[in-house]
Order: C-alpha cells, then sequence, then structure tokens
C-alpha cells in the first residue's frame, strides 16, 4: 500500500474517530468544542490537498484491506477525480458550517452533541465517495440516512423537527434498501463488488437481462436522497433542521450523493434508452416543478429547499443525457451549486437569526441594515439566476447547450423548451430572494431588530461568495478539477476548456428568454401568488402521513391477527408452515431408490408398539383426566426404552428409563397444584382444525422417517468407532463421544442443564415473594391428602434401597467407558434414590440430613469437567484431550483410569445437583403452601405407639406436629 | 421394524403437535413431553435401525456396529429435553398461582376465571 493509500484511511477514519470529542471537549466550552471538531475535518482535507495532485495528474489511489472476503466484502478505498472533487467538498464545507455553527447555535443548544452529528455525517458522507467497494459503500449509505435523522431532528422540542426527520429516514432509508438490492445484482452480473471491477464490466451489465430491475433499483436509490420527484416532498420538510444543517447536508452533500452515485455508475448504467428516458424526465420534471413551487414559498429555507430540488434535477437530467459534454457540465454545476447554494442558505440562517423570522412576506428592506449579508446573499442568488461573470452563468449555459440538441421521443423541442422554463422560474425566485428580502422600503415591524452578525457568522458565506466571482470571472481556475471528475465519470481522456463567452449560440437566447422571463415574472408575483394560494394542489405530507398510517394499520393487522396472545396460534402457524415447506421440497425433487433391507418384526416388539400406539392415542383422548395421562405418558417413555434396548442402543435405554421416572415424579409434584381436571371448553372446530394440523404433522414427519429409514447415508461415525479405543481408551464409543469426540458439546450441555436448575431455583423464589404466596396459603388439598403420606413399609424399604442404589450409581458411572452408562445416567439413578428418600419421609427430614446443597454440587460439577479440560492444556494439548493408563491394584481386576473419567464425575455432578435442585424447588412450594411437616422419618413413631398405647388418632393429627 | 420406529413417530408427533395446542398448560406440557419422544427416536433412527450391534466395540475381533453418534445426541438430548420440561413445568405453575388460571391465551385469562 502507497503512501497515499494510508491517508486514505486515515480520512475514512477521522471524523469517525474525531466524533468521540466534541461531546467531552463542550465542557471546556463552545469555542473549544468548535475548534476539536474542526481539527480532524481540517486535516483530512489538507491530507486530500497533499493526494490532490496525484488524482490531478490522473492518478487513482487505492488501499484496501480484507474484511469479509467470503461476503466479498472488504475495505477498500479509492481517490479519483470524482471522488476527490466530492470528498474536498464534503471537507471545505465541513469546516466552513463548523465556524458557522459556532456562532449559529444559541446557549440553550447542546452543541457538543451537534459536532459529534455532524462529524458522524461527515465520515459517513466521505465513506460513500471513497469507498471502492459497493457494500461498503452501502454501509456508508445508510449512516448517511442515520445520521442525517440525527441532524435534522437536533431540534427534538420541535415536532416539525421530529416529523421531518422520520420524513427523511423513511424516504432515503427506503431508497437505500432498493440500491441495496441493485447493487448486489450488479455485483452478481460483474462477479466482483469491488467498484474498480465493476466499472470495466459496464458491456456486460448492460447487456445483462437484469439491467433493467438494476438500473430502477439503484435509481429509486439516487433519487430519493437527493429529492427527485416524486420523492421531492422530504427535502423542505427537512429543513426543520438548524441552518447549519441545511446548508451542509441539503444544498452540499447529502442531496448530492445521489447525483454522485449517478455520476459515478455513469460508465455502467448509461447510454441506454431506459437510462436517458428515466433519469433525464425524472430530472426535467424535478428542475421545472421544483423551480415552480419555490416561486411561491414564502419561508426562505423553503424556497432554498425547492430551489436544491430544482438545481438536482438539473444534475439529474444533465447525467440523463449521457453525453460526454453534458457530465461535463454537470460536474462544473456541481461545484458551482455548492457555492453560492451554501452561502444563500447562511444568508438565510443569518436573517433568520438576526431578524427572528424567514418569512418572506415579513421581510423587506434589510439592505440598509444589513449591507455585508445584503451584499453577500445578492452575488449568490444573482449566480443561482444565471447572471453572467457569476459562475452559476458559465453552466447553466451548459446545460442549455446541451438542452438545446437533445431530442425527447422523437421531439426537438419538449427539452429545450422546459430547460428554459426551468430556467426562467429559477430567475425569477433567485430576484424575488433579493427584492424580497433586501430591497424595498426599510420596514418597521421585523420581530427583531436587525444588524449584521458578527464577522464569525458572516465569514464562511462571504468565502463562498468570492468563489462565486472568482469562478465567474475566472473559470479556467476550475479546468484542474472539473476535467479530473469528469475523467473520472466518464471513463474517456477529456480536456473541456471552460469559457465565459461562447459566441452567439442557442444557449444564449435562450438564457436571455429565461432572464428576461423572470423578472417579467417576478414584477407579476403579487396576483400570480393569490391565484397560486387559491388553486388546489395535492399536500405531500399529507399524502406521506396517509401512506405511512395504512402501512401502520396493515402490519398492526397483521401482526394482531398472528399474535394474539395464545401459544396455541403460533405454534399452529408454525406447524403448518413446517409441514408446507417440507412438503414444497419432497415435490421438488423427489425421492431416491431404496437401498435397505426391511429389519422383520419380532412378535414381542410388535406388542410395544400397539402398547405405544393405544397409549399414545389414549393420552390424547383421555388427556381431560391428568393424573391418567401422566400414568399412560410412563406407558410410552418404558415403550422407547424397551425398543431402544433392542435396537442397539443400550445407554439410550438406560437414559430413557431414569428420565422418565424423574419427569413422572416432576409432573406429579406440579400437579400436585394444578387442577387436575382439564376443563373440556374446546369447540368441535376447533379439535378439527388442530386434529387436522396434528395429522398433517405426524404424517410429514413420519413419512419422512419412513424415507429415510429405508435408504443408506454416508456417516462420519466410522472415524469414532476406529478411534474409540486407540484415542479415547474407552470401548463404550457412544460414552467416549459424549466425554471426548465431542466434550466440548457435553461441557455445554451440563452448563444449560445446571442453568435450567438455577432457573427453576429462582422463579421459585420470585414466586414465593410475589402474590401467589397468599394463594398457596389459602390452597385446599383436602380431598387428595393420603392418611398415611409416610407410611412404614415405604420408609423402611427406601432405607434398605438407598445404598444399593448408590451402589449401582457408582457402579453404572465406573463401567461407563467402557460398557454402557456413565455420568448422565449414574446422576440420575442416584438423583432417583435421593428422592426416594423425600418420597418416604417428607421434605424437612431429609432435607436436614442433606450433607451438600445442589447449587454447590452444579457449580462443581461444572468446575471439575473445566479443570479437567483445561488440564490437557498442562500437557500442551488442546481443551478437553484426554489421557489414560491402566492401573493393576493386586485384589482387584486390572481397571482403566482417564481423564475422561475425571470429566465424567463433572457431568454425574451437575446433572444429579440440577435433577434435585428442580425437584425440590417444586417440593419447596408444598412446604411453603402450609403443609404439615414431620421431623421423624414416619409422621408417628410406630414404638411410641405401642408403648404408651395411646389412641392413633390424637398422634397423626398433623396440626401439632412441629414445623 | 422400520414401519414400526416410523408409525411410532408419527403417531408421536401427532399427538404431540394436537396436545400442544390445547388452551391449558398441562396438556401443552403433555405435548410437548410427546413430541421430546418422537423428536428423540427420528434424530435415533437417523443413524439407521440395527439389531445386535451396540457400539460396544468387541473384545474378539471383527464385528459391525450401529451409528453410535446419533445415540451420542440423543443422549443429552433426553437429558436436556427433561429439564426443559421442567422449566416449563414450573413457568406453567407460576402462571397459574399468580394469574389464577392456567389458560395459554391472555386475551381469555384477561376475562378472569371461567375454568
Amino acid at each position: 500500500m502507497s503512501a497515499g493509500g494510508h491517508f486514505l484511511f486515515l480520512i475514512a477514519l477521522l471524523p469517525f474517530v474525531g466524533a468521540l470529542l466534541p461531546g467531552l471537549m463542550i465542557r471546556a466550552g463552545r469555542t473549544v468544542c468548535a475548534w476539536t471538531a474542526a481539527v480532524p475535518t481540517a486535516l483530512a482535507l489538507v491530507m486530500l490537498l497533499i493526494l490532490a495532485p496525484a488524482v490531478l495528474r490522473g492518478e487513482v489511489i487505492t488501499a484496501e484491506i480484507d474484511w469479509l472476503p467470503q461476503l466479498g466484502l472488504s475495505a477498500s478505498f479509492f481517490l479519483d477525480g470524482l471522488g476527490l472533487l466530492f470528498a474536498c467538498m464534503i471537507t471545505g464545507v465541513g469546516l466552513l458550517i463548523t465556524l458557522y455553527a459556532r456562532f449559529y447555535l444559541s446557549g440553550d443548544d447542546p452543541m457538543g452533541q451537534f459536532y459529534t452529528y455532524l462529524l458522524l455525517f461527515q465520515g459517513a458522507m466521505l465513506g460513500i465517495v471513497i469507498s471502492d467497494n459497493i457494500l461498503l459503500l452501502l454501509i456508508f449509505w445508510e449512516l448517511t440516512s442515520l445520521s442525517s435523522f440525527l441532524l435534522i431532528g437536533y431540534w427534538k422540542h420541535l415536532p416539525e423537527g421530529r416529523q421531518g426527520a422520520r420524513m427523511a429516514l423513511t424516504v432515503t432509508g427506503a431508497g437505500g434498501l432498493a440500491m441495496i438490492g441493485g447493487m448486489l445484482i450488479l455485483g452478481n452480473i460483474a462477479g466482483s463488488y469491488n467498484l474498480t471491477d465493476i466499472l470495466q464490466a459496464g458491456e456486460a451489465i448492460r447487456a445483462s437481462e437484469m439491467y433493467l430491475p438494476a438500473l430502477i433499483l439503484i435509481l429509486l436509490g439516487a433519487f430519493t436522497k437527493s429529492a427527485q420527484f416524486p420523492f421531492h416532498f422530504w427535502l423542505p420538510h427537512a429543513m426543520a433542521a438548524p441552518t447549519p444543517v441545511s446548508a451542509y447536508l441539503h444544498s452540499a452533500t447529502m442531496v448530492k450523493a445521489g447525483v454522485f452515485l449517478m455520476a459515478r455508475m455513469w460508465p455502467v448504467l448509461a447510454g441506454t434508452d431506459a437510462w436517458f428516458y428515466i433519469v433525464t424526465t425524472t430530472g426535467l420534471v424535478t428542475m421545472v416543478l421544483g423551480a415552480l413551487i419555490a416561486l411561491f414559498k414564502d419561508d426562505l429555507k423553503a424556497l432554498l429547499a425547492f430551489s436544491t430540488v430544482s438545481h438536482l434535477g438539473l444534475l439529474t437530467m444533465l447525467l440523463g443525457f449521457g453525453t460526454q459534454a453534458a457530465a461535463v457540465a454537470a460536474v462544473f454545476h456541481i461545484i458551482n451549486h455548492l457555492t453560492f447554494k451554501a452561502a444563500l442558505f447562511m444568508t438565510a440562517g443569518i436573517v433568520d437569526h438576526e431578524t427572528h423570522t424567514r418569512d418572506i412576506k415579513r421581510l423587506g428592506g434589510l439592505r440598509h441594515l444589513m449591507p455585508v449579508t445584503f451584499g453577500i446573499g445578492t452575488i449568490a442568488a444573482l449566480s443561482m439566476a444565471g447572471i453572467p461573470l457569476l459562475n452559476g452563468f458559465l453552466s447553466k449555459e451548459m446545460m442549455l447547450e446541451e438542452a438545446s440538441h437533445t431530442d425527447w421521443f422523437g421531439s426537438h423541442y419538449a427539452v429545450p423548451v422546459m430547460a428554459t422554463i426551468g430556467a426562467l422560474l429559477s430567475v425569477a425566485y433567485s430576484l424575488r430572494f433579493v427584492s424580497h428580502v433586501f430591497l424595498g422600503p426599510v420596514r418597521d415591524d421585523y420581530p427583531h431588530k436587525p444588524h449584521d452578525p458578527p464577522f464569525g457568522m458572516w465569514a464562511a458565506p462571504a468565502l463562498l461568495a468570492t468563489l462565486v466571482v472568482v469562478i465567474g470571472v475566472a473559470p479556467f481556475l476550475a479546468e484542474g478539477i472539473v476535467t479530473a471528475a469528469a475523467n473520472a465519470v466518464t471513463g474517456a481522456d477529456l480536456h473541456p476548456h471552460l469559457k465565459i463567452w461562447h459566441g452567439v449560440t442557442p444557449a444564449l437566447y435562450m438564457s436571455v428568454i429565461a432572464v428576461l422571463g423572470g423578472a417579467v415574472l417576478l414584477s407579476l408575483h403579487r396576483p400570480l401568488d393569490a391565484a397560486w394560494i387559491k388553486a388546489p394542489r395535492p399536500e405531500a405530507k399529507a399524502i406521506f402521513d396517509r401512506l405511512i398510517a395504512g402501512a401502520v394499520a396493515l402490519s398492526r393487522s397483521a401482526t394482531e391477527g398472528a399474535h394474539n396472545g395464545a401459544i396455541s396460534r403460533y405454534l399452529a402457524i408454525f406447524t403448518v408452515a413446517s409441514v408446507t415447506l417440507g412438503y414444497i421440497a419432497y415435490r421438488g425433487s423427489g425421492l431416491s431408490e431404496t437401498t435397505r433391507e426391511l429389519l422383520v418384526v419380532p412378535p414381542v416388539i410388535a406388542v410395544g408398539w400397539v402398547m405405544l400406539i393405544v397409549a399414545t392415542v389414549a393420552v390424547v383422548t383421555m388427556h381431560h383426566n391428568r393424573f391418567r395421562a401422566l400414568v399412560l405418558i410412563g406407558i410410552i417413555g418404558l415403550s422407547i426404552s424397551a425398543g431402544f434396548v433392542y435396537l442397539s442402543a443400550p445407554d439410550l435405554a438406560l437414559t430413557q428409563i431414569s428420565v422418565e421416572t424423574v419427569t413422572i415424579m416432576l409432573l406429579l409434584l406440579a400437579l400436585h397444584f394444578l387442577p387436575k381436571e382439564t376443563p373440556k371448553e374446546s369447540p368441535i372446530g376447533l379439535k378439527l382444525r388442530d386434529g387436522a394440523i396434528a395429522l398433517a404433522a405426524g404424517a410429514g414427519v413420519g413419512g419422512l422417517a419412513w424415507a429415510f429409514l429405508r435408504r443408506d447415508i454416508e456417516t462420519i461415525s466410522g472415524y469414532h468407532i476406529e478411534n474409540s479405543y486407540e484415542g479415547g481408551g474407552g470401548t463404550n464409543v457412544v460414552n467416549v463421544i459424549l466425554v471426548d469426540f465431542r466434550g466440548y458439546d457435553t461441557y455445554g450441555e451440563i452448563i444449560v442443564l445446571g442453568i435450567a436448575g438455577f432457573l427453576i431455583y429462582a422463579l421459585m423464589h420470585a414466586l414465593l415473594d410475589g402474590p401467589a404466596a397468599r394463594r398457596l396459603k389459602t390452597m385446599d388439598y383436602a380431598q387428595d391428602r393420603s392418611r398415611d403420606r409416610h407410611p412404614l413399609m415405604m420408609v423402611v424399604v427406601t432405607r434398605v434401597l438407598m445404598p444399593i442404589a448408590i451402589v449401582v450409581g457408582a457402579y453404572i458411572f465406573l463401567r461407563g467407558h467402557n460398557q454402557p452408562g456413565g455420568g448422565f445416567v449414574a446422576g440420575l439413578v442416584v438423583a432417583i434414590a435421593l428422592l426416594m428418600q423425600y418420597m418416604a419421609s417428607g421434605f424437612a427430614w431429609t432435607q436436614e440430613r442433606k450433607r451438600i446443597e445442589y447449587h454447590t454440587m452444579i457449580g462443581l460439577g461444572v468446575v471439575i469437567a473445566g479443570l479437567t479440560g483445561a488440564g490437557a492444556w498442562l500437557a500442551g494439548q488442546p481443551f478437553l484431550t484426554s489421557a489414560y493408563t491402566y492401573v493393576h491394584l493386586p485384589p482387584i481386576e486390572e481397571f482403566e483410569l482417564a481423564t475422561a473419567m475425571l470429566f465424567d464425575l463433572g457431568v454425574f455432578l451437575t446433572v444429579l445437583g440440577a435433577v434435585m435442585l428442580m425437584l425440590y424447588s417444586l417440593s419447596r412450594i408444598a412446604r411453603f403452601a402450609g403443609e404439615t411437616v414431620n421431623e421423624g422419618p414416619m409422621d408417628y413413631d410406630p414404638g411410641a405407639h405401642v408403648a404408651t398405647n395411646t389412641a392413633a388418632n390424637t398422634v397423626t393429627d398433623p396440626a401439632t406436629e412441629g414445623r | 421394524m422400520e414401519i414400526v420406529v416410523a408409525s411410532a413417530v408419527g403417531v408421536l408427533t401427532a399427538g404431540g403437535v394436537y396436545l400442544l395446542l390445547r388452551l391449558r398448560t398441562f396438556p401443552v406440557i403433555l405435548g410437548l413431553a410427546l413430541l421430546s419422544y418422537a423428536v428423540n427416536v427420528f434424530i435415533f433412527a437417523s443413524g439407521r435401525l440395527a439389531i445386535d450391534q451396540s457400539p460396544i466395540l468387541s473384545k474378539y475381533g471383527e464385528a459391525s456396529y450401529t451409528d453410535p453418534l446419533p445415540q451420542a445426541l440423543v443422549l443429552t438430548a433426553i437429558v436436556i429435553s427433561f429439564g426443559m420440561t421442567a422449566v416449563l413445568v414450573m413457568i406453567g405453575l407460576a402462571s397459574y398461582l399468580e394469574a389464577d388460571t392456567d389458560r395459554v391465551d391472555l386475551d381469555a385469562a384477561a376475562e378472569g376465571e371461567d375454568a
């Protein structure tokens, strides 16, 4: 990368970095704040000027860093003539605006915010003009929409400001979306997202059948941004912004982004009939319409806004012509429009600032009170009118010249006549700006006594007005940059000569007609204005508001229709959509030949199958009796476990059967607090609908299973089987996959399980602190309470079973690496053993004998598993690499010690802790609910009963038992 | 054998979906449990069915094994679906105790008790 390339990166970065500062520096005062905002801008401008000589010689400076190469997205920038012109405009005017805003903003306005927004916007704009990657360009494009939203709505307390900002964001944002589509199509055709490559592929793109959609989408983006008819309406509403914003965004930069894009894409898109008719016509209509409306606007800024619309139309039209000379004219007019329009906006801002009104009808006669402002405003306005010796004249002359030999649908006169009318109206409103504001008698009813502002405020417009005159008198000074930019637009090697006098040409006649006609029109302004006010015309904002309201109503009805608060509706929609998609996929490709032999069905399995089907059907039809449904669910789970045994999945069978047990216990506990019956309330129609959906889903999933079960697949399991013993040290491949090959997954899963446990615990606590607690206390359990809650037999059996179950758990855990078993199953088995104690002797008794908190157990499990994994680092191996060895202790057989076992211990502890925490939380609710608690192993002591020979009923009264 | 597994998956799915679409929390939880069975068996079956080919390496030389990978996936899925069911049960319970109704749709619950 060249030194210039480094500068390019800095230029792109500086405004964004600089945006961080003003918000902080405002504490040091307003002037310091303005300076910190000016420094990055000035630095960027200086770097641009250092690069300028090379670019003017025709070199292109590039810089590139790969960003997301998979997406074709790279942070690549380039600077050619067009980019240089725009970048200089952005930074140069940015500096002037920074100065102007320092004096314009009042003490109440948060200045730090303003400069931050301004720099963000400036960075986005600079990004657009120097991006070499269209995806990057699109990002910056959207950033300008966003940052301009902040700037337009800067005065948050003004409703017009907020509405204008929303409207601008909606229109330009929507256009930006369209443009993304168009750009992606272009990138697809060209096979690259780099502008440089796309610019080379013009032929292919114009020949492609996707050219027209791409063109329309991109033009939508450009037209919305550059306020072309019929999207012009947002610009006047954006004038609610502070004047520095209007001067910067709405004359010099953002609205020119659309024009810039059309110029940038000119070599690729221009030159076809579609381009000519769409772009030229839009530009022409916008130019005339904007100028016409501008003539009748009383708000100074609205007048300037519509005049900007008109001039943007002019630029669009010139680019639409598709000729090289027109491109030169467009580039030149971009510079000229920038100078006079920014000066005019600042003048309008000064007038507003000094007189406290922008209403032309309340102004007039200011030339004596504000001579400096008058001078600046007049020069700029006359340039806008196209009066000789000012720069506006030169480019307007070139425009008329081009218009005079453009045919439009076979008509030789349409374009020249319309262009002349546009120019004529432009003269009229420009002169109106001067005469109705500054000329005429001094009035005595200004809202505020005006005088010229301090130097700092008029310095920026004065500089621009000087430029207007200098370029107007000595146009050759601008030749270098115009040539470089025009060559970048057209891709040709042009040597235009900018002259004041072109001889007596049709353009001169048109110009004369425009000036004289404009003067006449202005003299008739009063009657015309009265007629204009009376005439009916569409109000863009009302139409826009209705459109937005319609869109909101539409999306609201769609959202509320789909999202009515009932989960059954979302699930129904989701199921139907999934089944439909699956069916479409099936219809699309069909199925291959079956390759597998079917296995025979032994009678035992057939019986199990019947049990499963009957139980499922029974759950569905009899689910209203909730307890019975739970029993049936248990049958299903057991049938599935048996199926796993038969189908060579012993580990799954073990897991399923133990999970089954804890699930049923959990549901039983929950059912204790829930209604025992589900009311029959679904109407028959709903049942039929749900039944149809359910059958479709079942048929779809079952059909899919039936389809793949008869076909072979390539599996990656061969690797696991081969390396299970050699690499993982275990013969139970499933367990080795869990603790070794896919150990990271398992690690994640036990964490999830632990979190679920904590979640339930937390929910329980939230519940017991809330209004539900009161309800729980008053709950009535009388009907389903057992007389003997902790029967002797059960207590004795569970005590005996406890050590046996623990030994079984330990056995299952230890053999897991080589035989079916492992941490998951062992954790569940031990959990069941503990649960039996809770069931047999009650919550309090068991709780008292608990040595370790379940929270701690979950935490320990995760930590042990994690440390085991990290231990591999000590051996210089990746996370969770396992090591193993065989140990021979004399009395026992040779056995294996593997780090994987330690990992499995973590799994074991987490599973045990999580399961116990879940069930513990549910049973705590029971205790809270005023249920009596026993501290002995049983509700009554059988020994005591015999010894004292007391009547049993006095002792079994639960209320007398201690808590 | 294949038709047995496929039909079981289909029936379990249909039952699960039907119950999921009910209006009370408890049937929805039951439906979720049925759907979990269906999904677990479905994933397990994606390794194709095999009899007497447990993925436990044999000490006695060559043997053929069923696909262990779906089994490992399903093993954790079974445990996780238990965790999910438990969370759902707790949420259902909490909403019943707070709102005094176990309906799953908000609007009807707002109308008051009709259960």
